[in-house]
């Protein structure tokens, strides 16, 4: 019995631990957030890096989810004669469901792993005592911007991927399926609610300081080299897939609960 | 300048204590280092001398002791406080931790840069001027770190630790990876700017090569605490069997080596 619960409570107060720090790292994340002084050149480079170069990825992402959605609803939907649903269907689950998480996904693997491996090389090269022993703070000179520059650039990623989402089933029902253009938009415009747009984007900002959050803190905590880096990497991009995951639904049921 | 205050030590260690788990590292390490003086802290792997370095520079809270730097206390040092403590300090660190991310002249202009407010132009000529200080030229400061060679980097990082003139200077194992003649050379600039700036230097190395060139006064450090102190002459004739085993690099000796 005991050989079998021990690792059992082992991993569990790991588990505490690991919470215990994360929540404290979080909480000094944000106590910094609010103070001063910020780098706000440092912030704009992350604004580019994590927006405008996540576009590519997070377009094309979009753009087949929108083209997929109104294929698959239509062979569905097309048994019930009920075609006309398409559209409502496509701009309800993009911008609710499929372009916050799908993009969140796509930038937890672009940002999260780059910035975990960046600080994490900072960290086992002591790049990280470097910037303290220049009575520079680490958390306002690395992790902040980049907190600020998720946080802010994630919903606009968003709105996008939502505007792309929509064209690509536009695109797929006027092209293939038959669908009179005007009609289309007219009714995706009609079904589009304020609501579906703003939980969405609501939760691409929480998405955004996950990510971040994930990716600073393991890369700041990485220690033994390259494998210790590695190891942060993943831990970063698999943490916050889960967290986008998991508080997705969080959000999802305190919006339309 | 009352005679109190010049035979207070630039820094005054005292029954500083520092383990991690059951690693006891530091035993109570007792240490002063005088103002303008060269000490070099000796001692093999894993002897806790960069666990030192950092406790006095407040990368590490030690367990117990004390640290005071002219006088005044550091440890338990937070915030503003400690970040003024630190404006003292310059450190050399080992691989020279120069930020990839920044081209030569922005890490050796760092400070004056982000917490100065100094313009580009005028942080670009000081960076200019420490490079050369420490034998680099203009071509160097556009480079990026990743482009330098190891020598290289470490005088970039020598540069980075005197840019702001500190009355303090760190040198972690500042001969480790580099060829005889490029560490005679490091040793030589370290030498000459602990001199030039009238600055406090400590070293910890186990090169006693570079010990020898760096030093006014050598301390040797075993199992957490200083085992012998003296000037540099005197390591030959003092008969400490610590450092005469260190020094003779023999594998017998009071000094217990994992085999």
């Amino acid at each position: 019995m005991v050989p079998l619960l021990t690792p059992l409570g082992r991993a569990f107060l790991s588990f505490l631990e690991t919470a215990g720090r994360l929540s404290l790292f979080a909480g000094l994340t944000l106590w910094h957030c609010l103070r001063g002084p910020w780098y706000p050149r440092l912030i704009g480079r992350q604004m580019i890096e994590i927006g405008y170069y996540s576009l590519p990825v997070v377009g094309l992402t979009a753009i087949f989810t929108g083209m997929v959605l109104a294929l698959q609803s239509y062979t569905g939907f097309a048994r019930f004669s009920a075609e006309s649903a398409i559209p409502n269907v496509v701009v309800v689950s993009i911008t609710r469901e499929l372009g916050p998480v799908l993009a969140g996904l796509m930038v937890a693997g672009r940002i999260g792993a780059a910035m975990a491996a960046e600080i994490g090389t900072m960290r086992v090269t002591e790049q990280i005592d470097a910037l303290v022993t220049l009575a520079t703070n680490p958390f306002k000179y690395l992790i902040v911007p980049r907190v600020i520059a998720g946080v802010t650039m994630l919903p606009l990623l968003v709105l996008t991927a939502d505007i792309i989402g929509v064209l690509g089933g536009y695109l797929v029902s006027t092209g293939q399926l038959g669908f009179n253009p005007q009609a289309y938009l007219q009714n995706t415009y009609d079904f589009m609610e304020l609501e579906d747009v703003l939980s969405g984007l609501v939760k691409a900002a929480a998405f955004g300081f996950l990510i971040t959050l994930m990716g600073c803190y393991h890369g700041y905590h990485s220690r033994g080299g390259a494998q210790g880096v590695g190891t942060a990497t993943t831990n970063a991009v698999v943490s916050a897939s889960i967290l986008i995951l998991c508080f997705n639904y969080l959000i999802t049921g305190l919006f339309f609960g | 300048m009352t005679a109190a205050s010049q035979d207070q030590p630039k820094i005054r260690i005292r029954g500083l204590k520092k383990s991690f788990g059951d690693n006891h590292v530091l035993n109570g390490v007792d240490l002063d280092i005088a103002k303008g003086e060269s000490l070099v802290i000796i001692g093999g792997s894993g002897s806790g001398k960069s666990v030192l370095l950092k406790c006095i520079l407040g990368l590490l809270p030690p367990d117990a002791g004390s640290i005071l730097i002219d006088g005044k206390e550091t440890v338990g040092l937070r915030g503003a406080a400690l970040d003024e403590m630190r404006s003292h300090i310059g450190m050399l660190f080992q691989n020279a931790a120069l930020f990839d991310s920044l081209p030569v002249w922005q890490n050796v202009a760092f400070v004056p840069l982000e917490h100065e407010r100094m313009s580009r132009k005028e942080a670009r000529d000081l960076a200019l001027e420490r490079l050369a200080d420490v034998g680099l030229d203009a071509e160097v400061a556009d480079l990026s770190p990743a482009e330098l060679s190891g020598g290289m980097r470490k005088r970039v990082g020598l540069a980075r630790a005197i840019a702001v003139r500190p009355e303090i200077l760190f040198f972690d194992e500042p001969t480790t990876g580099l060829d005889p003649i490029m560490g005679d050379l490091i040793d030589r600039l370290i030498r000459q700017c602990v001199t030039d700036l009238g600055a406090t230097g400590l070293t910890i190395t186990h090169d006693m090569d570079s010990a020898r060139r760096i030093s006014d006064r050598i301390a040797m450090l075993y199992k957490g605490e200083i085992v012998w102190q003296g000037p540099m002459d005197a390591i030959e004739r003092e008969g400490n069997a610590f450092v005469e085993q260190f020094v003779a690099g023999e594998i017998d000796g009071p000094i217990q080596v994992a085999q």
